[in-house]
């Protein structure tokens, strides 16, 4: 499975350091015992409601695509990017598919156990498009906003 | 109308080059057909019986007289010569082939069209109001809500993969020609005592398997906020809605599980986290998308023609299309014109690129260059000055578009059903053309009075059979197709479900008992009650009696 991560506008295959995973419910079972855990797994049907104070210790959160129809963990990562403020790795792992990284990246993933095929082609979908009408939690400034700046400008 | 300025043609023309390089990936064997069928999905293309069907967005019913003219080219170049209106006022070409898909989204994007969003588990087209901008008693134009909708939707990122497919319907008139309580969110113009206007929104309305009227989760939301609280929506319901079971994926399983006082309290709380200053549109984005849909630069005139008058009293089939096909308009002198494109023994909301091209033509000429595609698979031309009117039923007459018979018995709404569609269990055209053919005069039409008609291939209810006055549903019953009857329902401001009327029929008793209960209805009718009021008057048994007890 290539590991892909995106930085600096742009997305390259990564080498996977070594990771002790711990899953959200193991973690709030027995927080001593996973002191040493680096990355949590947080299962798409998870309630992330009350996560913020879960998260600060981890260098990277997994969040999973059980297929690439399922598309909770959408929802998921912009909580933890926008309401949570987590500023580590947020990693998708399961069915993650070149068409579908472009949304990811938007919602805040910036690293992909990439499941589909030709992943060397893959960084292409990064760039198919210019703008976005919305605002996410990346950095694409919505279309609306740059409207006011244009129209600022003029 | 809304005019595309240079962010919104890159984004189309964008996605066609993605498309482009999808079906390439395809034809080139890169991608299987269970790799493609996701990516097409995404775009509007489907696999049907016997072909790929690809669905065009008429972004809440609004078309130009160059879109219909790039439409119905595209009918001539790309499929047999004709294409079929939707009932969620979009396009669907039936024949054209994978490789020229590309080709024919390049030409409609040169027009300002596409196919983003027609289909797949995300936000479908808005759809609004038929008579948006020109009928009486709107808050203002509903459109101008559709259009920050619809650029808020496409492409959104953290919606693409919802549980399923989710509608949004936008009127803003307290008479319901949207059907907003049967979307997965409606919402309704209103103002409040203050004299603002903001949005009543209704969540979980829904036809198909589980029929539901929509429960209102809020009275009164103040306009700015619409795609705040739209995201909260989204949210709530891309987190909870269950995604094990496709028939109970939509909203509408998630409002009813939960409650619909309770869904609210999930909205609101949401809501109340969003950080409203990144989501909401700023006034001068609402007011410069607000600017293109100022009404049109109607003349002076005084209320009544008298050149219609006279025409009126000459020609009795003008006279009847007048008082059948025409509603009032909010600018004196000016009328909205309704095409029906269900003539006798028609295929409802089928027409011949021909068609189109006079479509186009006539609004150009004669309605500011405008016309509309309505929920019931009829075309609308919005604003026609009185004085013109008998020129331009002339001008439908001949391209054969004037059959008056607008909400009457044979303006049937029929789903494609087993002749395109893979999932259907019966026909639905080949019943409807037999219903229209039945009651193929006019006059007899006329008199029985408004009564809708819906049918559907199967319980996925495209065809809205739940909300017909009549319904008509097809089931598979050991491999024969059968019909089932619902009477009572309504999709319009008195939305209600119809209810099942009995045991199955065959296809050839089908249009004998839609015949009893007209029959039935017309001996019993009082005054000028329409079959929906008689028959909520007299009660389901009576029809019951009537519809199975000579059978
Ligand atoms: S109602 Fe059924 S048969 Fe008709 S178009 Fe929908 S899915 Fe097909």
């Amino acid at each position: 499975m290539p590991l892909l991560k995106f930085s600096g506008n742009r997305l390259y295959p990564a080498v996977e350091e070594a990771k002790n995973e711990v899953t959200l419910d193991e973690w709030r079972a027995n927080r001593f015992a996973h002191a040493d855990a680096t990355a949590l797994v947080v299962p798409n049907d998870a309630d992330i409601s009350d996560i913020g104070a879960d998260v600060s210790g981890f260098s990277a959160i997994i969040l999973e695509f059980p297929a690439f129809k399922d598309g909770r963990a959408y929802s998921q990562a912009r909580l933890l990017r926008e309401r949570f403020g987590f500023a580590g790795e947020i990693r998708a792992r399961g069915a993650v598919l070149r068409d579908q990284l472009f949304f990811m990246k938007r919602c805040g993933f910036d690293a992909f156990e990439f499941s589909g095929p030709n992943a060397d082609a893959a960084a292409g979908a990064m760039h198919e498009f210019s703008f976005a009408y919305q605002g996410a939690a990346d950095d694409y400034d919505p279309v609306w906003r740059r409207r006011l700046s244009r129209a600022a400008a003029a | 109308m809304y005019r595309y300025d240079e962010f919104d043609a890159t984004m189309v023309a964008e996605r066609v080059r993605q498309f482009r390089g999808q079906v390439e990936r395809r034809l080139s064997g890169d991608l299987s057909e269970e790799e493609f069928k996701p990516l097409r999905l995404m775009n509007g293309l489907y696999l049907q019986l016997h072909a790929y069907m690809l669905r065009v967005a008429i972004p809440y019913g609004t078309l130009s007289s160059a879109q219909m003219r790039a439409l119905a080219e595209a009918a001539r170049k790309y499929d047999k010569g004709y294409a079929h209106f939707t009932t969620r006022q979009n396009l669907q070409y039936n024949w054209p082939a994978l490789v020229d898909v590309p080709d024919l989204l390049d030409d409609l994007a040169k027009v300002e069209m596409h196919a983003i969003q027609t289909s797949g588990n995300c936000i479908r087209n808005v759809t609004s109001d038929q008579y948006a901008g020109a009928a009486e008693g709107e808050v203002e134009d509903p459109r101008i809500w559709c259009e920050v909708i619809r650029q808020w939707s496409t492409f959104h990122p953290e919606f693409s993969f919802l549980p399923r497919k989710f509608k949004i319907a936008v009127t803003a008139s307290d008479h319901d020609r949207a059907a907003i309580k049967v979307h997965d969110i409606g919402l309704r113009l209103h103002k409040n005592d203050q004299g603002e206007a903001g949005f009543e929104v209704i969540v979980g309305g829904g036809l198909g398997r589980t029929p539901y009227i929509g429960h209102t989760i809020r009275e009164f939301l103040p306009k700015r906020h619409l795609l705040s609280y739209l995201e909260a929506i989204l949210r709530v319901y891309n987190l909870q809605g269950r995604r094990d079971n496709a028939y109970k994926a939509r909203i509408k399983i998630l409002v009813n599980a939960t409650g619909g006082d309770d869904f609210a309290g999930l909205v609101e709380e949401e809501w109340s986290k969003i950080d409203k200053k990144e989501i909401d549109l700023p006034a001068e984005e609402i007011a410069r998308i607000e600017d293109y849909f100022a009404p049109p630069a109607f003349e002076a005139l005084s209320a009544d023609s008298e050149a219609f008058e006279q025409k009126r009293k000459e020609d009795q089939a003008f006279d009847r299309w007048a008082r059948l096909n025409t509603h009032a308009h909010k600018a004196p002198g000016y009328a909205i014109v309704n095409i029906s494109l269900k003539p006798i023994s028609g295929i409802p909301g089928d027409a011949t690129d021909k068609e189109m091209d006079a479509v186009a033509a006539i609004a150009e000429q004669y309605s500011f260059d405008e016309v509309r595609v309505t929920h019931e698979q009829n075309l609308v031309l919005p604003h026609v000055r009185k004085d013109n009117l008998y020129t331009v039923y002339k001008a439908l007459d001949a391209a054969g578009l004037a059959t008056a018979n607008i909400g009457l018995v044979s303006d049937i709404i029929a789903c494609p059903g087993l002749d395109y569609c893979s999932l259907a269990n019966t026909r639905s055209i080949p019943i409807a053309q037999r219903i229209s053919e039945r009651f193929a005069d006019l006059g007899q039409q006329e008199d029985i009075g408004e009564l809708k008609i819906k049918i559907s291939g199967c319980i996925n209810a495209c065809g809205h059979h739940h909300v017909g006055h009549i319904g008509i549903l097809g089931v598979d019953k050991k491999g024969e197709e059968f019909y089932q009857i619902t009477l009572g329902g309504s999709g319009a401001e008195d939305a209600s479900i119809g209810e099942i009327a009995g045991r199955g029929l065959s296809s050839d008793e089908v249009v004998d008992a839609v015949e009893k209960l007209v029959e039935f209805y017309r001996q019993h009718r009082q005054g000028g009650e329409r079959f929906l009021d008689a028959y909520r008057r007299l009660g389901a048994d009576k029809f019951k009696e009537a519809l199975y007890a000579a059978a």
